[in-house]
């Protein structure tokens, strides 16, 4: 499965980040800040992943928690709590993630297919697999991780729940 | 003497023609709709005769020569030579879409005339009252050449009220040879009694002698201002033999148009102000300056002591700041007027086209919006006038046979209703046919066989893609553009359109833009952690309700009495589901908000206070959101949603409807 | 050089007036119409007013009659800016207290010539 056919691609710079223990890479191509955590704005009538939104220097921009886009919980946000703020197209959005690691050059012709291996992240999200210092770095494909489709999708199931909600 | 470049007057020149245009035009439809007012015929002259001046002083010789046609026909009108019928109303009509043709030629640099604009130049030429070439100028006989002149030249009482000065006169005459003063005399009219002698008054004479080969002409153009203030005497010195009358110099040749710069006119999209509004920005410019150099002052020494004075000043910047924001944004707002101008002629043309009567009534012209917006509604609405004409109003005797007036009634009106604009277009036709329309909606599959609608909803269904209600596409509404088009023109402008219909009594197309696109007035309100927005236009009132004052109604909803009536509780921490917030009625604020005549009443905590937002898109990095119509960023930097009352409020509806 | 005040409701022909007599060194103050003018001439003192005669709200006709009757506009040079074609509203500027005209359509030049004429 390793077709050796990229010995003069150029390595591809990935930023990695730790999540329940797991190392995940995206491209730092697509990466336009890292912050610290800071009170985001709460939107109505969103998936609750998207924790709301903030100000980036004047642009309103949408702040989702990668643990809670997987379905797990994350028990607080402070200090601590890291966001990789990504562009995907023209759109800005933020991602918080447990904490940044390091940012690494892999080599293309390494990434591997992703197997469903049952890690966190539904491999409909990676990229690939690769290898960095003997350790397994996961490519997250972020465009994926805020398509429209997936928020409408979401969405539509929501507004009789939502009506009812109101009127209780 | 350096002469000036004239092209860049250009620009406001086509622009100000091109008004002229339409309220010509209006003026006219205005006429023919049996109107004798004699300002709109003064309207007509003015709009023309302004043209025919500007397009001759920036050498646009052809739009010149038309318009100077077209006013002295319009001359005949205005001092009652020729009275106004509708063969006249029309060639005029005619006149002015030729003019805007030759206009915009001009502007792109082409040729001007061309042989539907040298057909209708005749046309009119013909039918201006003995319109032969201007007389010649009256012969210019006795162009004999002379050694000089004498004068005698005695001010009237009034001289000097007019303006003239004895003085520059006698300079401009040593300009045309050499000048002798033969005698100064003090006029026959005058009182010996100088206590009762007027200064402002002139009761001089002069006898003057003018050397030198000078023209009669000439001389007579220096005393040409003064016909009627003064008493001439002019004779020639001696006669010598005749020349030759000399060439008269031609006036201001228009050049040919200037192409060149004319072409530079690509639509750089400038707007006319009223001055009014720029010297409010200057006056407001002003005060920021003091409050400026005061803040300056302020810093220069700081020391605690002036901690008031230094809050004062930001108070002051504060207001400066705001008014002056103001001010900007009234630069943007223009009457809704000049799209409403455009209607008169369509419907005019389509009354001939199609036979019908129409009776068109505007309102609201006054209301302001936008420029941008302005320029983007006018589309949707001539197509939905078309349609109201074309399908909306049936043929004079359909509706006579129906027990309607033979003319129908189309009505424009335009009012400000929340941070919107409304426009409706209402006929009294034959209204839409419900039936037919569901059942061409089902056989599009754009709904199923069995669902029931209301008639509403039905309506709504002609705004769907693909939708064509016309039973047979004329060429005026099935251009192949539907009502889909316009839905989406709309809300592209952040708007929407919506259409009630009663069959056999009309339709009413309501179209509803939000003014600007930029920035609200707005009152914050706390709910739980989190700060909205209402936008202050939708705000009837804020009340503090008595926990009792709430009625729970049969569905589970919760209705309060207001005034005269009751109004539904939208509790804003359940419809944006936040956490933490006040949930007893009677400890909560209720903010009665309206929205297209609907009133709920908003359940926050707390007001905060009001603030201005610049409206910032949620869509630009993430989606609409119901119920939200922006965001803004407060004080702290955090951001805090706008809320969209008009959504909260189908909310509402629609959670009526739910339980 | 000269304080003038120019009257036309045509923006283009205003700041074409307007902009000749800068050139030439002269203050000028504008005006949309005769209305306007009369306010702007309560506010300043000019040497100088150019008033188109067809305007709307006011017309320069009406214009030059309300400044005659104002003591301080007595003796103020007055031009009507007027189109060749009527010769009758020139007699009727001039009743109305008008110094003289300049027909339109005149060039720069001619202006310069003209305001220098009266203001000598």
């Amino acid at each position: 499965m390793h077709e050796n056919h990229a010995d003069t691609a150029p390595t591809v710079q990935q930023l990695t980040f730790s999540l329940v223990g797991e190392e995940y890479g995206v491209d730092i191509l697509s990466v336009r800040e890292i912050r610290g955590w800071t009170r985001v704005t709460r939107i109505p009538q969103t998936p609750v992943y998207v924790l709301g939104v903030l100000n980036l220097r004047g642009a309103i921009v949408p702040v989702l928690d990668l643990r809670l886009r997987f379905g797990l919980e994350r028990e607080s946000y402070g200090d601590n709590t890291v966001m990789i703020v990504v562009a995907v197209a023209e759109r800005l959005f933020g991602i918080v993630v447990d904490a940044v690691s390091d940012v690494v050059d892999i080599d293309p012709a390494t990434i591997k297919p992703v197997p469903d291996m049952g890690a966190i992240v539904d491999t409909r999200y990676l990229k690939g697999l690769a290898t960095h210092a003997e350790r397994m770095v996961m490519l997250l494909d972020v465009q994926k991780l805020m398509r429209p489709e997936d928020v409408e999708t979401l969405d539509a199931a929501l507004p009789d729940v939502r009506a009812a909600e109101i009127a209780a | 003497m350096a002469t000036v470049d004239l092209s860049q007057f250009h620009k406001t020149f086509f622009e100000e023609s091109l008004e002229g245009l339409d309220a010509m035009e209006a003026a006219l439809l205005a006429l023919d709709s049996g109107s004798a007012d004699h300002e709109l015929v003064h309207t007509i002259f003015r709009a023309a005769h302004s043209i025919k001046g500007g397009a001759a002083t920036f050498g646009f010789a052809d739009v010149a020569a038309f318009t100077h046609v077209a006013e002295s026909l319009l001359e005949e009108v205005r001092s009652g030579r020729r009275a106004v019928d509708a063969g006249l109303t029309d060639l005029l009509l005619r006149s002015v879409d030729c003019l805007r043709a030759m206009l915009a030629r001009t502007a792109r640099g082409q040729p001007v005339a061309d042989a539907a604009s040298e057909a209708l130049r005749i046309e009119l030429t013909q039918l201006v009252a003995g319109e032969a070439a201007p007389a010649p100028a009256a012969a210019q006989a006795g162009a004999t050449a002379v050694d000089g002149w004498d004068i005698r030249f005695v001010g009237l009482p009034h001289l000097l009220r007019s303006g003239h000065e004895p003085l520059r006169l006698f300079r401009e005459l040593q300009q045309l040879g050499r000048l002798e003063v033969l005698r100064a005399f003090v006029g026959d009219a005058v009182a010996a009694d100088f206590s009762t002698l007027d200064p402002g008054e002139c009761h001089l004479g002069w006898e003057l002698r003018l050397h030198g080969a000078v023209a009669r002409p000439d001389l007579d153009a220096v005393f040409e201002w003064l016909d009627g203030d003064c008493e001439l005497a002019i004779a020639p010195l001696a006669a010598v033999e005749p020349v030759a009358p000399s060439p008269e110099p031609a006036v201001a040749a228009p050049a040919a148009a200037r192409e060149a710069s004319a072409a530079g006119h690509a639509d750089g999209g400038s707007i006319r102000v009223g001055i009014d509004k720029v010297d409010a920005l200057i006056d407001m410019m002003g005060e920021l300056v003091i409050t400026q150099s005061m803040l300056n002052d302020i810093g220069a020494n700081f020391d605690l002591s002036q901690l008031e004075r230094l809050r004062e000043g930001l108070a002051q910047l504060e207001r400066n700041t705001r008014e002056l924001q103001d001010s900007v944004m009234r630069i943007r707002m223009l009457p809704i007027g000049t799209v409403f101008n455009r209607f008169p002629r369509l419907v005019r043309d389509l009354e001939r086209k199609l036979g019908k009567q129409v009776k068109l009534e505007l309102h609201g012209e006054h209301t302001e919006l936008d420029k941008t917006v302005l320029e983007k509604i006018g589309d949707p609405m001539v197509h939905l006038v078309r349609n109201a004409i074309d399908h909306g109003l049936e043929l004079p005797r359909q509706r006579r046979a129906a027990g309607k007036p033979e003319a129908g009634t189309l009505r424009l009106d335009a009012h400000h209703e929340g941070g919107n604009i409304v426009v409706r277009i209402s006929d009294d036709g034959a209204g839409l046919n419900h039936e037919r329309i569901r059942a061409k909606a089902v056989e599009r599959g754009l709904v199923p066989p069995d669902q029931p609608l209301g008639d509403d909803e039905i309506a709504a269904l002609i705004f769907e893609p693909g939708f064509s209600t016309a039973a047979q596409a004329t060429d005026l509404s099935g251009r192949g553009v539907g009502m889909d088009v316009v839905r989406r023109n709309v809300r592209d402008l952040g708007g929407s359109v919506g259409v009630k219909s009663v069959a056999g009594q009309g339709s009413v197309f309501t179209i509803a833009l939000p003014l600007t696109l930029a920035i609200i007035d707005g009152l914050v309100t706390a709910v739980g952690g989190e700060r909205y927005i209402v936008p202050l236009i939708s705000i009837v009132e804020s009340l503090r309700l008595p926990a009792d004052a709430v009625r729970r109604t049969a569905g589970g909803g919760e209705v309060f009495r207001f005034r005269d009536e009751y109004l539904p509780v939208i509790r804003l921490h359940r419809a944006f589901g936040c956490a933490d917030a006040v949930t007893e009625i009677g400890r909560g604020i209720v903010v009665v908000v309206e929205d297209g005549g609907q009133r709920v009443g908003l359940l926050v905590d707390e007001l905060v206070g009001q603030q201005q937002a610049v409206i910032k898109s949620l869509e630009k990095h993430y989606r609409q959101v119901q119920g939200v119509s922006g965001a803004t960023i407060v004080s702290d930097g955090s951001v805090a949603l706008i809320v969209d009352v008009g959504g909260v409020v189908r909310l509402g509806r629609c959670s009526g409807k739910a339980a | 050089m000269a304080k003038i005040l120019a009257v036309d409701d045509s923006a283009s022909m205003r700041g074409m007036v307007a902009f000749t007599l800068r050139g030439a060194g002269h203050e000028v103050t504008e005006a949309e119409n005769g209305q306007l003018a009369l306010d702007a001439a309560g506010a300043g003192a000019f040497d100088l007013v150019l008033a188109d005669v067809n305007m709307p709200v006011m017309d320069g006709i009406a214009m030059v009659r309300a400044l005659r009757a104002r003591p301080e506009y007595q003796g103020v040079p007055i031009l009507m800016l007027t189109t060749e074609s009527h010769t009758e509203k020139k007699m009727e500027g001039k009743a109305a207290g008008a110094t003289g005209w300049l027909v339109k359509p005149f060039d720069p030049d001619q202006l310069l010539a003209t305001v220098k004429r009266v203001l000598g």
